[in-house]
């Protein structure tokens, strides 16, 4: 039975609160750290861990806080919690429920790469996750976990909450700055990447708060039993996300490498009215789709990847026999029109277009020639944008289109959906 | 504040969003006026600050009801029986369309993107507040009690 390690404290009364994180041995990791490690250790222990990045892109985290230079350079730290991702709720439930386990990990980060001053950047939406941050934050200061010369250490450390105001594209880390600044959401170009031009042009960390929630784990527990956790090259607990056509939703924590099948079936409680399985998107919107046979998939980055998909947020869409794909495939598309931020033609105008086809097809008007336009404005798309939401937008189309292709023609050729009545 | 003194400039811009919260709650809704205000504090064209609060969907720049219903049309809701189905249900029930607000000014129906509840979907939002796991009979209930407090 795997010991559950990032929602440990979930189900305890006030699980939110400075005292029960105390209580169950939170702020623990923090004086060993700020007294015992000198910066470069840490940064060594979080990359033998093998902790990666858990917003989407599953960058190695140590080598990104190695990214950032050295010495008395003003630097910041960016705590993403601008959780978006269509399928995604682990981040909100995290920040609700407990709060300081991410402000150990903020602190020891930033005391890790030199930075005073870090940032919470969090979903304009998440009206208690605001208010939990806040009081967290005042109660951290209170303890003297933040501010002046915490621990008697001689480490300082700001924290403060900035609330964005709705826009999904600012879970990007460049265009989370952007917005941080006081700017319109868009992302910049790559490279410089943050970690040497980030916020107001320095050197910048920014990471998704469940990567962050890690790190006072790893600190206490040792590098070694975290990396024997999950598979060699993914490695640690991951918050999973289950939701659509099973018994139980919810969040599930566990290891990383759990089959697909594990996760459905023995801890989502199987197939909701015991319908058939059709379809799973593994990671969130932007991932591309499985089909029903893969079942066995292992999920983790590598084995993900190695199926065309990818682990993204670890946001599973399960969807069953009766879904019509090519609506799922609309409202998809429709949340990517919606939240394009307008900065690259090619996503602005494709995923405009993309998505007045999939009404048609939808609707019972599609044309002969329709699906391969759709494909083709798709595949146009790749690659072609200054941030990953262009290739976000097409990965559910094409890989809809792999799977389901029958499907997507019979729109065509029938003016309607062969599983719909 | 200490890092104003050390960024001067840009740290004043950063305080563009938070800015055009409160005056949103000041005036309701971002009126000409509000907009204004909030360049002329932060010494910034107003077609700049324009851009900023149409930019962000949590700003409005029209009036609404004094309740905001938002609804979730995320797939997850959707698979679920919410998204149009729910926005169906208050149209009917509040007789209005999308975007439009009662005649006794109580309720704006609107549709938003993925309010990260996938797990408790279908999901809406109340002005600030989350709704979760959402029926009918809860819409029904929700309706009754946000108007008792206006009788």
């Amino acid at each position: 039975m795997f010991e559950k390690v990032l929602t440990r404290n979930f189900g305890l009364a006030r699980s939110e609160s400075i005292d029960v994180y105390i209580a169950n041995g939170g702020y623990q990791a923090l004086p060993k750290v700020l007294h015992d490690y000198k910066p470069e250790q840490v940064i060594e222990m979080v990359t033998a861990s093998g902790l990666r990045g858990r917003g989407g892109a599953g960058f190695p985290a140590g080598r990104k806080w190695g990214f950032l230079p050295k010495g008395d350079v003003e630097k910041y730290v960016c705590v993403n919690t601008d959780e978006g991702e269509p399928g995604t709720f682990k981040d909100r439930e995290l920040v609700e429920k407990d709060p300081h386990q991410i402000i150990e990990g903020v602190i020891i980060a930033s005391y890790a790469v030199g930075a005073h001053r870090a940032f919470v950047y969090i979903r304009g939406e998440f009206f208690l996750g605001v208010k939990r941050w806040i009081k967290a934050i005042d109660d951290a200061y209170a303890r003297g976990f933040l501010g002046k010369d915490i621990l008697n250490s001689g480490f300082d450390l700001d924290l403060s909450v900035h609330r964005g105001a709705g826009a999904y594209i600012c879970g990007e880390e460049t265009a989370l700055i952007e917005s941080l600044e006081g700017k319109r959401g868009q992302p910049r170009k790559k490279p410089p990447y943050p970690a040497s031009v980030g916020l107001w042009g320095r050197p910048t960390l920014v990471h998704n708060i469940e990567t962050l929630a890690n790190i006072p784990h790893i600190v206490n527990r040792g590098a070694e039993w975290y990396a024997a956790i999950g598979t060699p090259r993914s490695t640690g607990p991951k918050i999973f996300c289950v939701s659509g056509h099973v018994h139980n939703r919810g969040i599930f924590e566990l290891p990383l490498g759990v089959s697909l099948r594990e996760l459905l079936f023995d801890h989502a409680g199987g197939m909701a009215g015991d319908k058939k399985l059709k379809a799973v998107i593994p990671g969130g919107a932007s991932t591309p789709m499985l089909a029903a046979d893969q079942l066995d998939i292992t999920l983790d980055f590598e084995s993900l990847e190695a199926a065309g998909s990818m682990l993204g947020t670890g946001a599973v869409i399960v969807m069953n026999e009766d879904t019509c794909m090519v609506d799922v495939g609309r409202r998809l598309m429709r949340f990517f029109q919606h939240e394009s931020c307008g900065h690259c033609t090619p996503c602005r105008t494709a995923t405009t277009r993309m998505l007045s086809i999939l009404e048609s097809l939808e609707n019972g008007q599609g044309k002969p020639g329709d699906v391969e336009r759709l494909e083709e404005v798709a595949r146009g798309m790749l690659g072609r944008t200054f941030c990953p939401m262009g290739d976000a937008a097409a990965n559910p189309i094409l890989s809809g289109l792999q799977l389901f292709r029958d499907e997507y023609d019979y729109h065509v050729t029938h003016g309607r959906c062969p599983v719909v009545a | 504040m200490e890092l104003e003194a050390k960024v001067a400039d840009p740290a004043k811009r950063s305080m563009l969003l938070t800015a055009l919260y409160i005056a949103q709650e000041q005036y309701g809704y971002l009126t000409k006026d509000a907009v204004e205000r909030v360049a002329d504090r932060l010494g910034l064209p107003v077609s700049d600050v324009y851009s900023m609060a149409s930019f962000y969907t949590l700003y409005r720049t029209q009036p609404t009801g004094r309740y905001v219903l938002q609804v979730c049309e995320g797939l997850s809701c959707h698979l679920v029986g919410g998204a149009e189905r729910l926005v169906d249900y208050l149209r009917e029930k509040l007789d209005i369309d999308v975007g439009e607000t009662t005649n006794d000014g109580l309720f704006t129906l609107q549709t938003v993107q993925c309010l990260a509840s996938c797990g408790t979907s279908p999901a809406m939002r109340v002005n600030d507040a989350l709704y979760e796991n959402m029926t009918a009979e809860k819409v029904d209930e929700l309706l009754e009690t946000l108007r008792g407090y206006h009788v």
